[in-house]
């Protein structure tokens, strides 16, 4: 990346959180058309244009140092919203040399990894963080494995376990979102984790998906979107913390969505894990008020028609139901019928 | 997979650990590390013959943790149809192959509080690098190893040497064998039996377990199937308009990729199900040979695993 961070800005108080015009060209816009419903659009996550979020296995862009800080506040706070059971340790490591790995060849302006054998060091610049310690024993870290490294990794960290043709949820980082619970979900199949979402099951969509993840393949990652939206650039809504967020729902107006209606998008990444067999799913939250989405013109017209036509279901799962309106009735003005071009990137 | 994520390798080391195994080393050619593994995983190694390629899975027995090379070991088959013939006939020190990244379809259960490990000859291969992962952990485990004889005991030395007491060899020749009703009916609650081999010994512990009151999440298996050798047939890929020709020692995926046309697969033995292709039309029989199919799937006759299994009769016509 070649945007400079933006350390002091925040997710929460006065919500100084803003994208720059580069931050806003390379959105990770979910709708390749005007009309949105549930698939299983799941690709091979291989690198994707120059500047682009997936140009890179994990995404490291303006926001790293804010966020990484609101994780460590949420953290302070709630500690259990990292978990780890017993038996996912090795799943741990390897998520460990996955993200570092990733990190130190994508960025080496920003990070560095050093390995000898077991003997391993570690550099994050922009975090300021150095640390030696020994591949495969948790005692020389100063948190466990996955805390460590998903403490300086954007973006939501949940390790499934493989095994009796299913796939458990059983350690994770969770701090950025979208209205679920670790603490809650830990332990549960794939199917009993996503339950609460509406339509998929009977279209098949979790059959499907829970089939292809068990064959996910060693160095053949795959990738999806996924989409919801939130009051004010809010990266933590978690269920627990409800009545802190759930009233901003009622805010909203016509006149104000265009700065509190932020568009939730989720590039979501699944690694098969090598020492584990588990796999890794990461997802990686990205925000954009409105506003800042009306500013290419061709986005502010398929989101006002995606929003318009949304189906009821989705509404309600996805917590729109109070403010859908508003946010429409804010896009209209931009959105003139005129056709939109093919795909999701800026005309 | 497809070719393009084949790692190239090495023959770094060849020896001949019994009469009828060999133990190959496999370094990778760029001199780098290759990608860690866990226990249970095996590769598919791509062997470029001078009319054919074959591509067949094999176990990885080699230390997970170490990323310098893989080791294997192969069975030369009686009824091959050339893949364990090539690498014990034309491979040598330096012969370069390629493999794909392991994939791992006989796991150890994570959570299970003790471990058995049942292998017949060959079938020792999986067990060896998982034992790797399970050595100096909390977990108990025993492994029982039942070979003809034992010459025939591959890789004996180096379990001995390590695992001691908890490694029993039975030996045919000798005439023992592995007490199956006494071993699966004392094992507390919470075991896992894991069990690789021929077929028979495969049915053996699945049978005693499940008549011990084993609950089936707790028995695994792994049984790659060798393709057999069967009659030349014609099959028609509607969607490609190709009609191939499957020669009698090769398989309906080998003339499917031989057209050119890629196929998804993980195993080629018939476990994992990648390959499954449905079948839309049907003059004959078709010969199941996987372990992927239900009786009753295999019995309607809509969908085939081109990896191991044929078809005789007038035609077949594939959706691919």
């Amino acid at each position: 990346m070649n945007a400079a961070f933006k350390p002091d800005e925040t997710f929460r108080g006065d919500f100084s959180y803003q994208n720059s015009e580069q931050a806003i060209r390379r959105f990770p816009l979910p709708f390749p058309d005007d009309k949105y419903m549930y698939s299983v659009n799941i690709e091979p996550h291989l690198p994707g244009p120059q500047g682009s979020v997936t140009e890179f296995a994990i995404d490291i862009d303006e926001h790293y140092v804010a966020e990484c800080r609101e994780r460590a506040l949420v953290l302070d706070a709630e500690p259990l919203r990292f978990q780890a059971l017993p038996h996912m340790m090795s799943s741990q490591w390897d998520c460990l040399e996955l993200i570092m790995e990733s990190l130190s060849r994508d960025y080496p302006q920003h990070f560095s990894l050093t390995r000898h054998g077991n003997q391993w060091h570690w550099v994050n610049r922009p975090l300021q963080l150095t640390q030696r310690f020994t591949f495969g024993d948790p005692a020389t870290l100063p948190q466990q494995p996955l805390e460590y490294i998903t403490r300086q990794a954007p973006g939501d960290w949940v390790v499934m376990d493989q095994r009796e043709g299913d796939l458990w949820t059983e350690a994770g980082m969770v701090t950025t979102q979208a209205d679920w619970s670790l603490n809650f979900d830990l332990g549960m199949t794939f199917k009993e984790w996503h339950g609460p979402v509406p339509l998929a099951h009977e279209i098949g969509v979790f059959d499907r998906a829970l089939r292809f993840l068990l064959n996910l393949r060693l160095g053949a990652p795959v990738r999806r979107l996924n989409w919801t939206m939130t009051i004010h650039p809010r990266l933590d809504t978690a269920p627990e913390n409800y009545p802190f967020w759930g009233p901003d729902r009622a805010m909203v107006t016509a006149q104000n969505a265009g700065d509190l209606v932020h568009l939730r998008v989720e590039l979501q990444g699944l690694w098969r894990l090598p020492r584990s067999n588990a796999v890794v799913f990461g997802i990686r939250c990205y925000l954009i008020s409105l506003r800042e989405l009306a500013t290419i013109p061709k986005w502010a017209r398929r989101v006002h028609r995606v929003l318009k036509n949304l189906h009821p279901a989705l509404i309600d799962y996805k917590g729109l139901t109070r403010y859908r309106e508003a946010a429409v009735q804010w896009l209209a003005p931009f959105d003139d019928g005129a056709p939109t071009s093919p795909g999701t990137a800026p005309d | 997979m497809s070719e393009s994520q084949t790692i190239a390798v090495q023959v770094a080391a060849i020896e001949q650990v019994t009469p009828l195994i060999k133990h190959f080393t496999l370094a990778p050619l760029d001199g780098g590390n290759l990608p860690a593994f866990s226990g249970g995983s095996h590769i598919i190694v791509v062997m470029r013959g001078a009319t054919r390629t074959f591509r067949n899975p094999y176990s990885l027995l080699s230390p997970p943790n170490r990323l310098e090379a893989y080791e294997i070991g192969v069975r030369r088959m009686e009824e091959s149809r050339g893949g364990s013939h090539f690498l014990h006939d034309a491979v040598r020190v330096g012969t370069r192959l390629e493999i794909a990244h392991p994939v791992n379809l006989f796991p150890l259960d994570k959570i299970a509080r003790k471990h058995v490990l049942i292998a017949g000859g060959i079938g020792i291969t999986p067990f060896l690098a998982q034992l790797e992962d399970l050595h100096g952990g909390a977990v108990p485990y025993e492994l029982h190893y039942s070979v003809r004889s034992p010459a025939h005991a591959a890789f004996l030395d180096r379990l001995r040497d390590r695992e001691g007491e908890r490694v029993r060899m039975y030996c045919d020749s000798a005439g023992e064998a592995i007490p199956f009703d006494a071993l699966l009916s004392t094992q507390p609650l919470g075991t896992h039996v894991y069990v690789c081999g021929p077929e028979g010994l495969i049915r053996r512990v699945i049978d005693t377990a499940k008549a011990s009151g084993w609950p089936g999440s707790h028995i695994h298996w792994e049984q790659f199937s060798v393709p057999p050798v069967g009659d030349a047939f014609d099959a028609f890929l509607a969607k490609s308009q190709r009609m191939v020709h499957v020669l009698p020692d090769q398989t309906l995926l080998e003339a499917i990729e031989a057209a050119g046309i890629d196929v998804p697969y993980l195993c080629r033995g018939g476990v994992c199900g990648f390959c499954h292709t449905r079948v839309t039309g049907l003059d004959g029989e078709l010969i199941h040979n996987d372990h992927y199919l239900s009786d009753a799937e295999k019995s309607a006759c809509k969908s085939i695993m081109p990896c191991v299994s044929r078809a005789r009769g007038k035609s077949l016509v594939l959706d691919l």
